[in-house]
């Protein structure tokens, strides 16, 4: 069933090079992309805190390499997720006017590289379909981007590239940390070791920090963040929504599955500079959003604020705070996949996103409005989105982490200041909101059409999640918690 | 009935001055001809070689075998050897009517047989340089390369370029050389020896004066830096790599490329034990990876910058000769044929359409999607992206370099992979996304569409199964 869930997109994206009428065939694959997800939602076992569905087929016996795959409840939430954007990109896409084809190939192997690595049990493959994305990202914005596409699509090429070496040198240490006996590229069996203590303390730290840079570039960390706003604002919708709403998870998604289990030490070792360096996203960024002149650029730069949040989470170290963190990152899949979809249309209809030329869209637009309310609100952690759902658990999760440790914490600071940084989200939004779509509408705009119904069933597809989890997030939590308190239990302190 | 290693190179040989005696004499045919038997032969040989049983060369041996090996390692660049040569006649059938634009009208055959047969000499001279393992066989069998490259690559001399590659070529070769002799007095002087078994014995003798032998080993470094194409001796490649006859590039970059480093290791050995070696190869290394990646940033020309990303490459191969990891850099290498060969082949027939500089590649995917397609796989395999054998060529390369603890070498590796992905898809950039100038599409016959469709599906089947390769250099 996985393995259908991976190749299905890639060998869908082949096809479709090959000939196969582009549209028609993505859409269907997205689709049954998504009943397979909601399959394994449905048949999943929620007792079993071990990996399900694992297939296997060896590569290399003397690395210990083979392709394995497998999901637990973390991996499940990330293919559920990445199955729901995939439609709704897909079906956002339309009518593209040059290379049709191979537009929707490069957003099928996206697709494809993204559940792949959510769902690979193995190091090697987990890196490499990650990788696999990298070039269909080059393309789609550099062929179909608009702006400044040409720059975006090198700096964020460059960068990622960057970062993923960065990250494939930290595996590699990863891996060569454990004595040769028990070397292995299977997570399950450096969970294993991990979990005997075979990787020394000084070793842990090395290997933490590198793993942080690495992955820290893929997500856009302070200070290695400039890449995202600047391609998310350039690239076409379709391509932006995957990419910060699926892709991106992928660095998060690899903390938590390898950096902080793996390597606890580590991860307590540098946690004053990751809330030092979260912060910079939190606040710092969040300032900067605020003063962004174009909605493409302000929801660029509000997914790298966002990210801060969900660091706090990781940083956090608590059952608590990294479920949390979790639910955020599902939660601000959907909702900066919803918000950079309808961006999308409203540049297709206007050919513009600075705010001084829009004004007063709900006249004409009132069900792009209403949807892109949801989305400005699930981004500022309104109850009732599964966004506020993360964002509670995270700061609880925090500051609770702090006044459990002795005296004066950062962690308490931090929560604090990230409170604020909910603020700062609810003035950039709801100011975007307004000049978007309130106030008096000029006459230029008058003869806009709203969203036709074809686009609705998308957009309901993914506001209908953010309510559905938004007040039942004890179902996502259900699934996750189990995997966490395997390790997060055993090296409580 | 058994094959002996030797017989192997024999039958090419045999192969090689057969066809020149039937180009000499036989004036009427079609000189194209010759390439298909030679590829028929070659291919023949190819299959032998997989019969063939591997023979460990001890010191007690005297006689051939004291200078001739064939362990496994030889065996298996004996394959790559034939392969590359198989590949690159290929592309010379490809390439035959250019040649043909270079000389007189009115012999329009004239040259043609003996390009597409000088390869086969030059391949036998790559299959004994691997079995080499005494400094005087490793002489000859470099010199039946070289002398063989000094034609191929001034081969169309009316060309004012290629004849300034050519005497180019020529001059820093001969100087190469006599660096590598000036070398090999300087170690037989202090060992007495020319087999490499027996100098690594005299060697770890501490009597010896080894400084002495350092000396003349550095020496050699020199010669064989000139060969692969490492900093400071790489000064010549950009030049004799845009100059040349392309299908001869492609055959430098790889056959001769591979060979050398083959070399290095098997002349390395009795020196390892000396600590200074290592150091010399690490900078040597740092600076090659810096000038080949810094270097081709700015380049325009396709030829140009895949003569740059030789250097590059040669660089990361020098860091598995850092490590003295024998299997990463046969997998590099391998991976570095396929994607080489591919980038190459694409090349070759858009240059005959179009011309050899980035920008003549704009819009390709729109005149010719499999091109451009196997211009694409080409690129990110030579960058390094996963799923292709470029990558794991990488991946094992710096998995021996961090276990090793080189971090100078892994740091810069990281940043030069970096420039690597600029480059490389600067190319892909003008095939996607540039509009195209003309909208004609561009023929490719059966036997090329065939080679690349095989050279693309090796690239990726080794990147995603990299086993028979590792089986191959097990041993």
């Amino acid at each position: 069933m996985i393995l259908v869930i991976i190749f299905c997109p890639i060998i869908a994206a082949i096809l479709i090079m090959a000939g196969a009428p582009a549209r028609k065939t993505a859409l269907v694959t997205s689709i049954l992309q998504l009943a397979a997800a909601l399959f394994l939602l449905v048949s999943f076992d929620r007792g079993n805190h071990d990996f399900q569905y694992v297939s296997s087929f060896t590569i290399s016996p003397e690395w210990h390499l083979s392709f394995t795959t497998g999901i637990d409840g973390l991996s499940l939430v990330m293919v559920l997720l990445a199955a729901i954007v995939t439609l709704a990109a897909v079906w956002f896409a339309g009518t593209v006017e040059k290379y049709e084809n191979a537009f929707y190939a490069c957003l099928l192997f996206i697709s494809g590289g993204a559940i792949g690595a959510f769902a690979s049990i193995d190091l090697f493959f987990f890196y490499a379909f990650h990788e696999l994305a990298l070039i269909p990202t080059f393309l789609l914005i550099g062929i179909w981007g608009t702006g400044n596409r040409v720059a975006a699509a090198w700096k964020i090429t460059i960068y990622l590239a960057i970062g993923s070496f960065i990250l494939l040198l930290g595996l590699i240490l990863l891996y060569q940390s454990f004595p040769a006996s028990v070397r292995s590229f299977d997570i399950r069996a450096l969970k294993a070791a991990a979990a005997l203590g075979l990787i020394g303390i000084d070793a842990q730290r090395h290997v933490y920090l590198i793993l942080l840079i690495g992955f820290g570039i893929l997500i856009s960390l302070f200070p290695f963040h400039t890449w995202a706003p600047e391609a998310y604002a350039s690239a076409p919708a379709p391509a932006a929504m995957l990419h910060a709403g699926v892709l991106k998870k992928f660095g998060l998604y690899g903390l938590l599955r390898l950096a902080v289990p793996l390597l606890p030490d580590g991860a307590r070792h540098w946690a004053d500079l990751l809330v030092a360096l979260l912060l910079g996203n939190i606040i710092y960024v969040g300032l900067v959003t605020i003063a962004q002149k174009r909605l493409d650029w302000m929801l660029g730069y509000s997914s790298v604020m966002h990210m801060g949040y969900i660091f706090l989470g990781i940083a956090s170290a608590t059952i608590l705070g990294t479920t949390g963190a979790i639910v955020l990152m599902f939660g601000h899949g959907l909702s900066i996949a919803l918000l950079f979809g309808l961006a999308g249309e409203v540049r297709k209809r206007t050919g513009t996103l600075a705010f001084e030329d829009l004004s007063g869209l709900a006249k004409v637009m009132p069900f792009a409005s209403l949807a892109f309310g949801f989305g400005a609100f699930a981004a500022i952690g309104l109850p009732g989105l599964t966004n506020f759902a993360g964002e509670i658990m995270i700061f609880f999760g925090a500051f609770k982490n702090g006044w459990e440790m002795d005296g004066f914490h950062i962690f308490q600071i931090a929560t604090v200041l990230a409170l604020w940084g909910v603020v700062i989200s609810t003035l950039y939004m709801l100011r975007a909101y307004r000049k978007t779509f309130m106030g008096t509408i000029s006459e230029r705009w008058k003869g806009l059409v709203d969203l036709q119904l074809g686009l609705r069933l998308p957009i309901t597809l993914l506001i209908g999640a953010l309510l559905c989890y938004g007040f039942l997030p004890q179902s996502l939590v259900r699934m996750v918690t189990p995997a966490f308190h395997t390790y997060l239990g055993a090296n409580k302190r | 009935m058994t094959i002996t290693a030797p017989e192997l190179e024999i039958a090419v040989l045999v192969l090689g001055m057969a066809l020149l005696l039937v180009e000499a004499f036989a004036t009427k045919i079609d000189k194209r001809a010759l390439a298909f038997v030679a590829i028929a032969g070659l291919t023949l040989v190819l299959v032998a070689s997989f019969f063939a049983a591997p023979i460990e060369s001890t010191k007690e041996v005297t006689g051939f075998w004291s200078f001739y090996t064939a362990d496994r390692l030889s065996i298996f660049f004996k394959q790559f050897a034939l392969v590359t040569t198989i590949v690159v006649l290929i592309m010379m059938i490809d390439y035959a009517p250019v040649l043909r634009s270079f000389f007189p009208a009115a012999t329009p055959q004239a040259g043609v047989g003996e390009f597409l047969t000088l390869p086969i000499l030059t391949c036998a001279g790559l299959m004994y340089l691997v079995s080499a393992v005494d400094f005087v066989f490793i002489f000859v069998s470099l010199e039946l390369v070289t002398i063989s490259f000094y034609v191929l690559v001034s081969f169309t001399r009316r060309n004012p370029i290629t004849l300034e590659a050519g005497t180019k070529y020529f001059v820093i070769s001969a100087l190469s050389t006599a660096f590598l002799v000036y070398g090999i007095a300087w170690i037989f002087g202090v060992t007495g020896q020319t087999n490499l078994q027996r100098i690594t014995d005299v060697i770890a003798n501490p009597a010896t004066n080894s400084s002495a032998a350092l000396l003349g080993m550095v020496l050699v470094l020199a010669a064989l830096g000139f060969k692969i194409a490492a900093v400071p001796f790489q000064i010549w490649v950009p030049d004799v790599y845009q100059g040349a006859p392309t299908p001869v590039t492609a055959y430098l970059s790889v056959g001769s490329k591979a060979a050398g480093f083959v070399v290095l290791l098997r002349v390395l050995q009795p020196f390892l034990p000396l600590p200074q070696m290592q150091r010399l190869i690490v900078v040597t290394a740092l600076l090659t990876l810096i000038y080949g990646n810094l270097a081709a940033l700015p380049q325009t020309n396709l030829k140009r910058l895949l003569a740059y990303s030789s250097i590059a490459h040669a660089g990361y191969l020098l860091v598995g000769v850092a490590c003295f990891d024998i299997s990463a850099i046969g997998y590099y290498l391998v991976a570095y044929l396929l994607m080489t060969l591919l980038s190459f082949a694409v090349l070759i027939i858009v240059a005959q359409q179009i011309g050899e500089q980035i920008a003549d590649f704009d819009g390709l995917a729109k005149r010719s999607p499999f091109l451009a397609f196997a211009m694409l796989i080409g690129m990110i395999s030579l960058a390094g992206v996963p799923f292709t054998a470029g990558f794991l060529g990488k991946f094992f390369i710096f998995y021996a370099a961090i276990a090793q603890h080189q971090t100078a070498l892994v740091v810069t590796g990281v940043l030069t992979v970096g420039c690597g992905f600029y480059y490389y898809l600067k190319v892909v950039r003008s095939m996607y996304w540039e509009p195209a100038t003309k909208t004609d599409k561009i023929p490719v016959n059966g036997l090329s569409r065939l080679t690349i469709s095989a050279l693309i599906i090796a690239t990726i089947w080794l990147g995603v199964y990299p086993q028979p390769i590792l089986n191959a250099l097990k041993r």
